[in-house]
Formats: structure tokens, sequence, C-alpha cells
């Protein structure tokens, strides 16, 4: 049940982008910064979590996931060391995906010609 | 050209077919996507994975598989096809940190691909900070920090 509502809600998500790119200027990096910060406040602000109880990586593959990620990890911080975690969470939560990020991207580069056809 | 074909080219190239045929694209590849990772993520529950770390990996997963298609040259291929389907997902972002580093690694391993890695990953993370601080902010004050 959980893989029918990923594909909805994930879906879902991708259409909200799309529509973005559609009916106004934005180009997709403003849009990938919008979406990281809006999952990020939805999620501080408690909306995010019945999301992803309900659809699973539907909510937690498109960026919203992400910023939602980024929130839980500054409420754990804050809960586990008080004030320094403002700081802190936001970025320990996500090291593991951004550094697999970096370094695969990094090999990558390394080991692949420019094609001009690689980006987006 | 008769009335009717007319019709028909006006109806072609108008943008509201245009935006529909877009989105449903993206409602797919997205949605396609998203049920790769709910795949991925129920084997490593059944395995016996904690729900964080399950949700960590998968997301791993997904960016090294984005990664791989994106130096094949085929994530952009998906990509013209799905627009936001494919940009909106963590592999889109995926994407968005390889590309530019492959394209500009003649510019050399510092300035080249060092730099290049991050001109999407750089802002979202910029942003993604801010965000995260302001929640912060918010959840100590007001939200059962101590």
């Amino acid at each position: 049940m959980t893989i029918l509502w990923a594909f909805i809600i994930g879906g879902l998500i991708c259409v909200a982008g799309q529509l973005l790119i559609d009916l106004t200027q934005l180009t997709p990096a403003r849009i990938l910064v919008i979406f990281v910060v809006a999952g990020c406040l939805l999620s501080g602000m408690g909306l995010y979590q019945w999301l992803v109880d309900l659809a699973g990586a539907g909510a937690l593959v498109p960026l919203p996931g992400f910023g939602h990620v980024l929130a839980q990890g500054v409420k754990k911080a804050i809960d586990e060391r008080g004030w320094i975690g403002i700081f802190t969470g936001g970025f320990a939560a996500m090291a593991g995906g951004v550094t697999v990020a970096i370094v695969f991207g990094y090999i990558a580069a390394l080991v692949t010609k420019p094609s001009g056809s690689a980006a987006m | 050209m008769t009335k009717s074909d007319y019709t028909n080219l006006v109806k072609q190239y108008s943008p509201g077919s245009k935006i529909a045929q877009n989105c449903l694209r993206a409602f797919v590849v997205g949605g396609a996507i998203c049920v790769v990772g709910q795949l991925i993520m129920n084997v490593l529950l059944a395995g016996g994975m904690v729900r964080d770390d399950a949700s960590l990996l998968t997301a791993c997963a997904l960016i090294i598989i984005a990664i791989v298609l994106t130096a094949m040259g085929t994530y952009s291929k998906i990509g013209k096809f799905a627009g936001a389907g494919s940009a909106v997902p963590i592999t889109g972002f995926a994407n968005a940190i390889t590309a530019p580093a492959i394209e500009y690694k003649k510019e050399g391993l510092v300035m080249g691909v060092g730099a290049k890695l991050f001109i999407v990953a750089g802002p979202v993370l910029v942003y993604g900070a801010m965000a995260s601080v302001v929640v912060g902010i918010f959840y100590y004050l007001f939200g059962g920090g101590r």
C-alpha cells in the first residue's frame, strides 16, 4: 500500500515542480531551493511527518523530504545538546547524503569525458 | 489549410495541453523514482534496519544510481522527457551536482570539479542551512527544546 502512495504523492510533488517551471519563470535550481526550504519549514511546523507516514519514499525522495531531514535533524540535535543543536543539527542530518553525492560525483567527473549532454 | 487543420494546430501548440502533458510525464517519472526508493527501503527494513538508517541508505542508493546514469548521459535524456519528474527527486539533486563537475573538469580539479560540484548544491545547502536554523530557533524557544 505504501508503494502506491509513494507513487501518487511522489508524482504529485513532481507535478507541483513542473507547474512552477511551466507557469512561472523559475529555473530548476530555484525550484530545488524552494522545495528544500518549504520541506524544512513545513516539517519544522510538524506538517510533513504525516505525509512521510503515509507515503514513505514518496515524501522522502523528492527534495521537500531533504528539507524534512534537515528539520528533524535540528530538532533531534536540540533535544540532545540544547541550543548548540540549532547550528549542528541540520548539516549533521544531511551529512551522509551530501558526502555520498560529493564523493561519487567527484569520481564520476574524473572518469567521464565531458560530452555537453550530461547536464539536464 | 482547412479550418479543422488550423484548429488542430492551435490545439497542438496551445500551452494548456503542453503543460498537461509535461505534468503527466513529471507525475509518472517522479512517482516511479519514488517507487524505486520505496522498494529499496522495504528491502532494508525487512533486513532489520532502523527506519532512519534505511531512509538515509535509500537516499544514498538513489544518489549513486543517478550519478552513474548522469555519467552515462542517460539522466539528461530522462530529464528531457520528464522535466520536474526527474529534477525534483533527490536523484535530480545528484544529477545537478555531477553534471557541471563533468562539464567543467577542463577548468581543473580545484576550480573546475571542486567548485562546480556546488554550482546547484551550494544554493541548496545555503538555503537549507538557513531554513534549518530558523526551524531550530523556533523549536528551541517554543517547542520542547531545553
